[in-house]
């Protein structure tokens, strides 16, 4: 089997401080993923980096098969890739519903060609809010929302590009243990959907039960790769965590 | 409401407009209402951008005087014409010359258009402050210009003679009149897109930038496009409204054309009609402007800018969101209770 992303010795350097170094990943169809490091190892730059928020200096993204290098964020975001954002990037001056338009007009819309009528669109954003569980509040603006409740419009978002790939950036920082079950039951949920999906995250339980691999980034270098249980045991893991 | 119905109505609202101030047979009301009017294209014009994008324009001045300056340039060169080429060149060029004031309009906005395209190339990787900063230098930049070019008169300024009147499918029409209905056509068009944009997909993606780039990106929205979008129309239409000034003013310099009144105004109006919607820069661009024209009759016509400030700074208080955001809350306020 081919893997659906490929992430081929990129590095990417902000003045004189290395952020990635050679890094490679490859992740297949339909694999959840789970990519952990200490703060500042570089995942969020990685991120960025297969999402085209920035642009790696040496190496490439190669994504279903395309190289994906040069290409501007939106377009990566029309092949397939979709992420949601560390701290909630909601549209503020838009509803719930509109907010999940978005991804709809702009990016379902360009690949599979015009949506049929508004009503397509409207049951299209309904599904969506449905799935995350927000339906009641579809004409809320999203200062009204809660925090978890905004991470699950983020979420929904990201959905609504109809996305290959789906990159979670600490979607569950700072949410309470129930409401941690709540989005890894989404995130399984979409898994089984046949989305494949990278978990970046530092609340171990919610990596430790969702994952089926784990990747370790520690100063933007990879230094462990392979099934979870093996890795919280790796020597080297538990020294960049610990210290020694 | 569609698009077209939505034009018909403005239109026929405009007629009457028209019909009334004729009925009055007073040239001053035209005057007055076509610096309005002016102010309603101006104030559209920079929403798209400003209101739409979020992106502030402080060169709307620089806009509207390429409008006005194209239209000069096309004057000057008819009067060069038997100097520049041969006879036979010449009267082939005279057929066509003087250019009608709307093609003129169509000139002005296409070097506009072009000259909002190419700011918008260069600067619309910054954002705030740094882009406003941007419009500004521009407009210095292309002032400076003007005033070296002695084909348009430099700092001296120029003269275009305004004909008395014009005859139009053999019924003389008074020529200011002539001025306002282009004006008043130029306002309905300039309003009729932005209302068509801001119900479009395209509207939706303005609103993204405006919100969140970053967002709007993951979201797939090509945003250096849009704003490419944006920045034409708006500098387009502001040519536009600057094409036919030459012939209204009598006497274009470029101390006037470049006036800090227009990028002041072009601000204010929106920022105190609203800027999410098109009621808004309408809305301001009446008020404000029927208050500056009062001013200028009664006052002085240096009391202008001190108005534009006071209700600016009322404003900001008062209502950040302008008068449109204020009736939507009070709208809010009273289906809640």
């Amino acid at each position: 089997m081919t893997a659906l992303l490929h992430v081929d010795n990129i590095s990417k350097r902000f003045g004189g401080f290395i952020a990635l170094d050679g890094v490679e990943l490859e992740v297949q169809p339909g694999e959840r993923l789970g990519l952990i490091g200490p703060n500042g190892s570089g995942k969020s730059t990685l991120v960025n980096c297969i999402c085209g928020t920035l642009q790696n200096e040496s190496g490439n993204v190669c994504f279903d098969g395309h190289v994906m290098d040069g290409l501007a964020a939106h377009q990566r975001t029309h092949r397939g890739v979709a992420r949601s954002f560390q701290l909630p990037r909601p549209f503020h001056s838009m509803t719930l519903a509109d907010n999940l338009r978005i991804p709809l007009l702009y990016t379902v819309h360009a690949r599979t060609g015009p949506l049929r009528s508004a009503g397509d669109l409207n049951s299209r954003c309904d599904e969506l809010l449905d799935m995350v569980g927000l339906m009641k509040k579809a004409k809320q603006m999203p200062r009204d929302l809660t925090q978890v409740e905004m991470r699950k419009l983020e979420l929904a978002r990201a959905m609504a590009a109809e996305p290959k790939l789906l990159i979670a950036d600490e979607s569950m920082a700072g949410l309470s243990h129930s409401e941690i079950d709540d989005i890894l039951a989404l995130l399984v949920r979409l898994n089984e959907r046949g989305i494949t999906i990278i978990l970046i995250e530092h609340i171990m339980r919610a990596v430790m039960s969702f994952s089926q691999r784990l990747a370790v980034l520690v100063s933007g270098k990879k230094i462990a790769d392979g099934k979870p249980e093996d890795i919280v045991r790796d020597p080297e893991v538990v020294r960049a965590y610990l210290g020694q | 409401m569609s698009t077209a119905k939505f034009s018909f109505i403005a239109i026929a609202i405009g007629g009457l407009v028209m019909a009334f101030a004729h009925w009055f047979q007073v040239d001053y009301l035209f005057f007055a209402s076509y610096t309005i009017l002016q102010f309603i294209v101006l104030a559209t014009a920079w929403n798209i951008l400003g209101g739409y994008c979020g992106y502030v324009n402080f060169g709307s001045a620089a806009f509207f005087a390429l409008g006005a300056y194209s239209s000069v340039a096309l004057i000057k060169f008819d009067a060069e014409i038997d100097s520049w080429f041969s006879e036979g060149i010449a009267s082939f060029l005279h057929h066509i010359f003087p250019l009608p004031i709307p093609v003129l309009i169509l000139f002005g906005a296409l070097v506009s258009g072009t000259v909002g395209f190419g700011m918008g190339y260069l600067t619309l990787r910054l954002r705030g402050a740094f882009f406003a900063i941007a419009t500004l230098a521009m407009a210095v930049v292309l002032q400076t210009l003007i005033v070296n070019w002695d084909f348009v008169g430099g700092s001296r300024g120029a003269y275009i003679i305004r004909p008395e009147s014009l005859e139009f499918a053999g019924i003389q029409v008074n020529y200011i009149e002539y001025l306002f209905a282009l004006m008043l056509l130029l306002a309905v068009i300039a309003l009729a897109t932005a209302r068509a944009i801001e119900r479009s997909q395209l509207g939706f993606g303005f609103a993204t930038i405006r919100d969140d780039e970053l967002a709007a990106e993951a979201c797939g929205v090509p945003t250096l496009r849009l704003k490419l979008i944006a920045t034409t129309l708006s500098g387009a239409f502001m040519g536009m409204a600057g094409a036919p000034f030459p012939y209204y003013i009598g006497y274009l310099q470029p101390a006037s054309a470049f006036g800090l009144e227009y990028a002041v105004n072009s601000i204010a109006m929106p920022m105190i009609g609203g800027t999410t919607s098109w009621v808004g820069p309408l809305v301001g661009a009446i008020l404000l402007g029927s208050a500056q024209q009062y001013a200028t009759v009664t006052i002085s016509s240096a009391v202008n800018l001190l108005i534009v400030g006071l209700m600016l700074v009322a404003f900001v208080i008062i209502a950040p969101n302008g008068l449109i955001g204020l009736v939507q809350e009070w709208m809010r306020a009273r289906r809640r209770s």
